[in-house]
């Protein structure tokens, strides 16, 4: 199994933190992993993003081309990213702020309305986690129990009250993602 | 006992350079290696091994405290990144003149002049065609992972200390800032001075006590001297060819054509190998771990066997001129890379692999 994955959006969302999170879930459950930022001006003008590979073998370039899967949180990154997934590949998007939606129709585009969820839960911080919920419920690439110590690695002691709220979050992303199908789109028009 | 963790290739190097039992490091920060000196000052190595961490004043104050370092025979290390190491290259001529054993880090990035803070290799003649002034080489390193970031840091204490010569570990933005697995090994004792003089010789400046005084420098007035010197340290380097030359072939047994890649671009090219396999291609990769020195006998071998050669690297055509050298007229070789800051796509490469080489007609 290699999984590789784009997480694009702006600076600030968890970005770089949710691809920290998932390579040491991976690692949790010894896969090979590597994480690549954007780094320097791309982050200062504001959109942040970062390269997570997972895989069984010894993974070889940590810079694609091509994606399995893309999650995109922001206009920008669906601009630069969509055309990335590979056919048949899966996008993840949070709709907020999307003025121009995905519309390729050859690979599976997942809504999952991460900032609102995020408010609901009255933390705006758990926002990376819910959306990395959405995923796996998606591709259940890492176990649940390997995120919780994947989480408890990456995250300084001082913050590990709340890794049971983290939980939450990521449950409540993987009961609210939901197929986004452009045909249906197409036909309303 | 060793240690797993997920870290960056900078932070993996810096954590590798305490267990490595080093003694000093001096640096002074610039992007992409500014994890380096961070990681240090975090991590207070004075109170795990003693270790003494300083920013410099600048890079030119950095180099010379190493000079001062490793003067003592103690094991001392900076870091910079390109043009920071531009600045650093007259102190690192006087450290191979001065037969001083030290390691230099450049975490690369593109040029010239402050160019990017993004990936480059285009420090490539720098670090093996002198740099510096004077008949000098580095023996220069190419990590290729994190693990390696960490791995070569003893490697190349023991390399400079064998040699008495500045080693190089050179490596580029992208290796820098990704975080990888690495296992990292047990912290190794700082080295009192007896420890040094019983397995390095008597050379340092240790305090004189009962033998005739050490002198270290690199002026020698006298012509004959100085080139005795220069023999000297020619025949370091001719040592360092027979006995350390280190490289990494993949899938090369049966390969038609070959990539020529180090560092970041070694491991993007090793995912064209398997695109072009998929493809039909039959492409191997050779990987220079060591840059000086350079695997010329192997080139020159696997040019009897390949159809054609691409050199690969995040510059304009570097390396290439040693490829050149070392297949001699063979086959044919070419170029390609990006550079300002953009990577190559494993699948940019496969293109360039069938437009330069394939489609043009190999020899």
């Amino acid at each position: 199994m290699t999984e590789e994955i784009i997480i694009a959006g702006f600076g600030g969302q968890g970005v770089l933190s949710m691809g920290k999170i998932l390579a040491y879930s991976g690692i949790m459950q010894d896969e090979e992993v590597s994480w690549m930022p954007s780094y320097g001006p791309e982050m200062r003008g504001g959109t942040a993003n970062v390269t997570v590979i997972l895989s069984d073998e010894r993974i070889s370039s940590p810079y694609l081309k091509l994606y399995d899967t893309a999650i995109i949180l922001n206009q920008q990154s669906m601009d630069k990213f969509e055309k990335t997934v590979k056919p048949g590949g899966v996008l993840i998007y949070d709709p907020n702020g999307i003025l121009a939606h995905p519309t390729r129709t050859d690979i599976d585009i997942y809504q999952i309305d991460g900032n609102r969820l995020a408010t609901e839960m009255g933390n705006k911080k758990v926002f990376n986690m819910i959306v990395l919920g959405g995923f796996l419920k998606i591709k259940p690439i890492v176990k649940l129990e390997n995120v919780i110590e994947g989480l408890k690695k990456s995250l300084p002691e001082r913050y590990h009250h709340l890794i049971p709220l983290n939980e939450k979050a990521i449950t409540k992303g993987m009961d609210n993602i939901f197929s986004y199908k452009v045909e249906d789109q197409l036909v309303d028009h | 006992m060793s240690e797993l963790r997920l870290m960056k290739g900078n932070e993996a190097l810096a954590e590798a350079t305490i267990r490595a039992g080093a003694d000093a490091y001096f640096g002074y920060p610039i992007t992409p290696q500014s994890e380096i000196i961070e990681y240090l000052m975090t991590e207070r190595p004075e109170h795990r091994t003693g270790m003494v961490v300083l920013q410099a004043e600048s890079e030119v104050a950095a180099i010379n405290m190493v000079y001062g370092a490793a003067s003592t025979g103690k094991r001392a290390m900076t870091s910079s990144s390109s043009p920071g190491i531009s600045l650093k290259l007259e102190g690192v001529s006087y450290l191979a003149g001065a037969e001083l054993p030290a390691v230099i880090v450049n975490v690369s990035r593109g040029g010239p002049g402050l160019g990017t803070i993004q990936p480059s290799q285009a420090d490539y003649f720098q670090s093996v065609k002198g740099g510096g002034h004077g008949d000098y080489q580095l023996y220069v390193l190419a990590p290729a992972s994190v693990q390696e970031m960490a791995d070569f840091v003893s490697d190349a204490f023991d390399i400079a200390f064998k040699y008495r010569a500045p080693v190089l570990i050179l490596s580029d933005g992208l290796i820098g800032q990704m975080m990888e697995k690495v296992v990292l090994k047990d912290q190794k004792e700082r080295m009192p001075d007896e420890e040094i003089i019983e397995k390095y010789g008597d050379w340092a400046t240790t305090g004189k006590k009962d033998r005739e005084r050490n002198i270290i420098t690199s002026l020698d007035l006298q012509p004959e001297k100085m080139e005795a010197r220069v023999h000297r340290l020619q025949k370091k380097y001719e040592q360092m060819e027979k006995e350390d030359l280190r490289y990494e072939k993949i899938q090369c047994d049966d390969a038609e054509y070959l990539f020529v890649a180090y560092g970041s671009s070694a491991r993007i090219a090793q995912k064209a190998v398997q695109l072009g396999r998929e493809k039909g291609i039959k492409v191997g990769l050779l990987r220079p771990i060591t840059l000086f020195p350079f695997p010329k006998q192997q080139l020159f071998e696997l040019a009897d066997q390949v159809k054609g050669i691409l050199s690969v690297e995040l510059s304009a055509g570097q390396m290439v001129e040693d490829v050149r050298l070392a297949v001699n007229d063979k086959v044919k070789v070419e170029h390609f890379g990006r550079t300002g800051g953009i990577i190559h796509t494993p699948e940019e490469i496969i293109e360039a692999l069938e437009l330069k080489i394939i489609k043009n007609g190999s020899n």
